[in-house]
């Protein structure tokens, strides 16, 4: 179960090349202390060394971007998560377009696209785009808005950890952007048939997709994990840590 | 790279896949839960070969209907037509729309069989014990996670195509065949990049 006999910390300001066997100190305004992980790509142990702000740290070894330092206001995650959901629920309630051929019209929202798919016996397409159009973008926006609300919170209760994980989770079936350019595709496609117009959830959507990476860009999940109040972390233990991240300025 | 480079495996210790967190697991075997947020924790991912051979002869499989069944069926005025996913290209590029084709023949031919590709060459030379060009094949790596989802693009062509043009006696656009196939492939195929395991390629080093 959650047994663990120790987990690693690092104190600041150790010296690269020796092993460091005392507990994390208390994380400085300017983010976060120096901090030992395993790159995520290849396994290799190494510090991430304080970065400045925008800057990256890359692992030596393989290259993997290990951690961004954000810049901006503590609060524009939040504000721009909130901008996000409003548009998500424009998007999703208003049609995307309307088709008119010789007097006859026809409209389109998001949902309307995968129901249709699935009155037409396409039923593993339907909840597939169902999934990747509505779900997993709407989870991600509402378990990073509950993350960020919680996180307001000095300990950060457990629970915002575990829905910081399932928003990652989420993220990577959101597919709200390849969702648009297949839209412009059948666009162009029907144009041949019929007139277009695009709707208000069409530029609800072309905005949100401006929106999502500027969350991801100015959210700093590394301090936020610092700050998670978690058992057992008193708990360490002596590694061989060698080397540091590289750092890649803005 | 010729450097020695201590990994946390040969430490005894587990990276969280989710926060990074490093913890020194009880048991060697079933290292259990990341304490800080949950995430289960494993040296490396589980039967991470084995499963992303599977899951990619799977798509390689369904990559053949999904190109040689039609995708969309057009009606209109009462003769019915059949649209595979090239067919589909060709008809963008000739309609005079050249960029967009472009676009639909790398989104769903190109990037789909290049990961079929990739990811076989990612496995053999992890199979094989390869030490040699470890960092561009990590890169490779990268790139097929990056992209995988740019695929789905047909399966939202189709379906918006399907949802809009709906005038009964005049026009109608019904999915086809291909549509479930070619949705198949883009799901296992982003289910083989996840399940494949970036850090075998470098255990051999």
């Amino acid at each position: 179960m959650f047994r663990h006999d120790r987990t690693v910390a690092f104190k600041s300001g150790d010296p690269v090349t020796s092993p460091s066997t005392v507990a994390r100190s208390p994380a400085l305004s300017s983010g976060p202390p120096p901090e030992a992980v395993a790159c995520p790509e290849c396994d290799m142990l190494q510090r991430i060394p304080r970065l400045p702000p925008r800057a990256e740290a890359c692992c030596p070894r393989c290259g993997c971007m290990i951690a961004r330092q954000p810049a901006g206001p503590k609060d524009l995650p939040l504000a721009l998560t909130l901008a996000a959901v409003f548009l998500f629920m424009v998007a999703n309630a208003v049609p995307l377009m309307d088709l008119s051929v010789i007097g006859r019209t026809a409209s389109t929202t998001i949902a309307g696209g995968a129901l249709e798919m699935w009155n037409q016996d396409e039923e593993l397409a339907a909840i597939l785009i169902a999934f990747c159009a509505v779900l997993a973008p709407g989870g991600y926006l509402l378990f990073m808005l509950t993350v960020m609300l919680g996180a307001r919170r000095t300990p950060a209760p457990h629970w915002v950890g575990e829905m910081l994980r399932w928003a990652s989770h989420f993220r990577v079936w959101s597919t709200l952007d390849v969702m648009m350019l297949g839209i412009l595709v059948a666009l162009v496609k029907i144009a041949e048939l019929a007139t277009v117009t695009p709707g208000i959830g069409m530029y609800a959507v072309g905005a949100l997709l401006l929106l999502l990476p500027a969350i991801a860009f100015t959210f700093d999940a590394r301090d936020l994990w610092h700050r998670i109040e978690w058992t057992d972390r008193l708990h360490t233990a002596p590694i061989p840590l060698a080397d540091t991240a590289q750092e890649r300025p803005a | 790279m010729t450097r020695a480079s201590t990994t946390a495996a040969q430490v005894g210790l587990v990276s969280c896949e989710a926060c990074q967190l490093l913890v020194q697991p009880q048991s060697s075997t079933e290292p259990g839960f990341c304490p800080r947020c949950g995430e289960e924790l494993e040296f490396r991912r589980h039967a991470s070969i084995d499963t992303s051979w599977a899951l990619l002869i799977a798509a390689a499989i369904c990559f053949i209907p999904a190109n040689a069944l039609p995708v969309l069926n057009s009606t209109s005025l009462g003769s019915t037509e059949p649209d595979t996913i090239l067919g589909g290209v060709v008809f963008l590029y000739l309609s005079g729309s050249w960029h967009l084709a472009l676009i639909v023949l790398v989104a769903s031919f190109m990037i789909p069989l290049g990961k079929l590709v990739a990811l076989a060459y990612l496995l053999i030379t992890v199979q094989r014990g390869s030490v040699t060009r470890s960092r561009d094949r990590t890169r490779l790596y990268r790139v097929v996670e990056f992209i995988g989802r740019w695929s789905l693009l047909d399966v939202f062509v189709a379906a918006f195509t399907v949802a809009l043009v709906q005038l009964q006696p005049l026009m109608s656009v019904a999915p086809g065949p291909g549509v479930l196939f070619f949705a198949a492939v883009v799901v296992l195929t982003m289910l083989a990049a996840e399940s494949f395991d970036p850090r075998l390629i470098w255990d051999s080093h």
